[in-house]
């Protein structure tokens, strides 16, 4: 079990959400606000899904049952736990 | 004979793509009623229960949660807390939860708790849920939340009788049914209960959405998923040259028969011009344009409830956050194509203020259907209607071009002004991605009515009094004696057109187009209406009956025809969209700023035109 950033993983990895960071500006609690309303939560299940051609950005991911896009700046706020060796 | 039931308001609330508009649409159908909230422009939709006609339902603006960050988010908050000036608070509330997101799903329904109103969860989408494997306990899941759920399958009618008969038999028992708050109120706290309870609650977790997940392989491909969106909306503009062919050429028949009518029917002269000319002429050239209308609102509709607008999004972030907005701004964009006034309001989905200015001020540059009619009367009359290599045709060829110069230029315009009016920090784009779902029929014509409707009564009531008040000064006071010129010449309206000729000279427009121009200002479509009106009075028969774009083709050169389209990619010849453009930023100076940069910007761009395509030409 190693955990990493969400916005690290690429598309096939998958894992479980471990924590939903918080840096030290406003900006970073509203995003991670959004991100829990959004579905993104402690102990659900994520896989990456697809991202973009041109600098791999946004990202689509499932979380538990939903599939929610963001971009990979936004998406360092999540660690994941993974079990596979080739999100890293 | 029992005693009318005192009236109940119930509103309906959930996160947006839980199927909750579909469920509203399904208990309501036809009765329900749309109109704005006082002093917000938010739609406000609210519908008898069927057989209970007491009970009302009010259905809220989808959110996520009860922080509103977006304007259309802030009027759920609003109302459901009594704030809503003018607005009633709801008697109680049904929480829609998509039950194939239940982890998710159910923590808005605890946040909703805290609100003290009485509650009931409708577990929606069952069916799919079932059809994914997915069980659910009702029964605990009602009990663990402390708030009764029903099940309800919102895109068939089967599941709402029983919801129906619930809500209606239940209405006693559901008032008082007050739940219970959380003991922890923090969204965290909130999110980790209700992640428990569904983990409690589900029998067997199921499997995924299969189409969906096939779909996206395909439609989020990193090389097709682009390809597959623009050859999507190429289909779409040469789909609504090519599908409305037959039915424009019967509401034009139409039209011819209704003048013929009318020539053989009204002796009398005066009347006789008012009919045929003004009215028939200038509302016949409008209508016309219906079935390319529906056609484009179809498409657009079908986008949306299908799940691929959110794709759309998507596949476009990465183009929109190098003009500054996120991919977000594309999905009010694209309805902008089908008309500015709806694009505009949409744009509320976007919180940050600046983003949601920036996209404002670039909507009216989406090529919307009431340009359709200019833009389709000129490229009839002036290209030829030929079909280029691979079956493409040159008519819809140009059609789509003219689409990609409005977006091309909305973007360098968005780029200019994120990095001056509007310079703010890029905004993260966080944002869910629904289901694929087949779109309901019958919702879909429901949409189409209500768009539609508007349009006939845009026709019906602006552009018929415009006309009337065109073909007055079209005809008063008639031509002196020895008159070389045309009737129309010499009246008010020519005397008006002559007089701005002088401005519009320099771009090709003649003292006809420049008479189009005032009541043109009105709506878009109404120039066309109104070139109708001054090309038929001054025409012969023999002119008249070749139509509209036969009489252009003969009366302007190809540079003035260029220049008149270039003119109507940029110029916002529609007092509503300013109008709304100015409730919706609450500012007159940004509503003057858009109306004054696009005109500027359309005297320019058909100015080259005009230039270059007169040199082009030898002329």
């Amino acid at each position: 079990m190693t955990t990493v950033h969400l916005g690290d993983m690429k598309p096939g990895a998958s894992g479980i959400v471990s924590e939903i960071t918080v840096g030290d500006t406003a900006e970073s609690i509203v995003v991670a606000e959004r991100l829990r309303e959004m579905g993104f939560g402690e102990g659900l299940s994520l896989e990456v899904r697809h991202d973009s051609l041109f600098g791999r950005d946004p990202m689509a991911v499932k979380v538990g049952g939903m599939l929610v896009a963001l971009r990979r700046k936004e998406a360092r706020q999540i660690l994941v736990s993974i079990k596979t060796e080739k999100a890293a | 004979m029992t005693a009318p039931l005192p009236p109940l308001l119930i509103g309906l609330v959930g996160n947006p793509n839980c199927g909750k508009s579909a469920l509203f649409n399904a208990l309501t159908g036809l009765r329900q009623k749309v109109a704005n909230y006082p002093g917000a422009t938010v739609d406000r939709r609210t519908g008898s229960l069927k057989n209970a006609d007491n009970i009302q339902l009010i259905d809220l603006p989808g959110t996520y949660s009860l922080k509103s960050r977006s304007p259309d988010e802030e009027v759920t908050c609003r109302v459901l807390e009594g704030r809503m000036e003018g607005e009633e608070r709801p008697d109680a509330i049904v929480c829609v939860v998509d039950a194939t997101n239940l982890a998710q799903h159910i923590r808005f329904a605890l946040e909703l708790k805290s609100l003290g109103l009485p509650m009931v969860v409708a577990l929606n989408m069952m069916d799919l849920a079932r059809r994914e494997g997915i069980d659910i306990d009702v029964a605990m899941l009602g009990e663990k939340l402390g708030i009764p759920v029903v099940e309800t399958v919102a895109v068939r009618g089967a599941g709402m009788v029983a919801f129906n008969d619930f809500v209606r038999g239940a209405r006693s028992t559901l008032v008082a049914n007050v739940p219970q708050k959380e003991d922890e109120q923090d969204r965290t706290s909130l999110q980790r209960r209700a992640i428990k309870i569904a983990n409690e609650v589900t029998i067997a977790e199921g499997f995924e959405h299969r189409a969906t997940r096939i779909l996206d392989r395909i439609l989020l491909h990193k090389i097709i998923g682009p390809i597959i969106l623009f050859a999507t909306l190429f289909v779409m503009f040469q789909a609504v040259y090519a599908w409305a062919e037959t039915p424009m050429d019967l509401i034009e028949e139409g039209a011819a028969y209704l003048q013929g009518l009318v020539a053989s029917g009204v002796t009398i002269p005066w009347l006789n011009s008012l009919l045929s000319d003004g009215i028939i002429a200038g509302v016949g050239s409008v209508l016309v344009f219906l079935p390319q209308i529906i056609i484009l609102f179809a498409f657009i509709l079908i986008l949306e409830a299908s799940g691929y607008m959110a794709r759309a999004a998507f596949l476009m972030d990465r183009l929109m956050s190098k003009v500054g907005l996120n991919g977000r701004a594309f999905i009010p964009l694209l309805s902008s194509f089908a008309c500015a006034i709806p694009g505009i309001m949409a744009a509320r989905t976007i919180s940050n203020p600046r983003d949601r200015l920036t996209t404002i001020l670039i909507a009216p540059l989406m090529t919307c259907s009431a340009r359709l009619p200019v833009y389709t009367l000129i490229i009839g009359a002036f290209i030829p209607d030929e079909t280029l290599a691979g079956g493409v045709g040159q008519q819809g060829l140009v059609l789509f071009i003219l689409y990609l110069i409005g977006i091309v230029s909305a973007l360098i315009i968005a780029f200019v002004l994120k990095r001056t009016l509007t310079k703010g920090a890029n905004m993260p784009l966080i944002m869910e991605l629904p289901k694929y779902q087949l779109p309901n029929l019958k919702h879909l014509l429901l949409g189409l009515y209500e768009r539609v409707g508007i349009f006939i009564k845009r026709a019906g009531k602006i552009i018929l009094l415009a006309m009337m008040i065109l073909w007055v000064l079209s005809i008063f006071p008639g031509a002196p004696q020895g008159a070389t010129q045309p009737d129309i010449y010499y009246s008010i309206a020519g005397l008006i057109g002559r007089g701005l000729a002088v401005i519009f000279e320099p771009i090709g427009f003649n003292w006809e187009i420049s008479i189009a121009m005032v009541p043109g200002l009105a709506a878009r479509e109404v120039a066309v209406a109104a070139l109708g009106t001054v090309y038929s009075l001054q025409g012969s028969e023999e002119a008249v009956s070749a139509g509209l774009q036969g009489m252009l083709n003969g009366a302007w050169s190809l540079p003035t025809a260029l220049s008149f389209l270039a003119w109507y990619v940029y110029a916002p010849m529609c007092l509503p969209t300013f109008a709304v453009a100015k409730r919706e930023t609450n500012s007159r100076k940004w509503a003057w700023f858009m109306a004054i940069y696009l005109f500027a910007l359309a005297y320019a761009a058909a100015f080259v035109t005009y230039r270059i395509a007169l040199y082009a030409t030898g002329a």
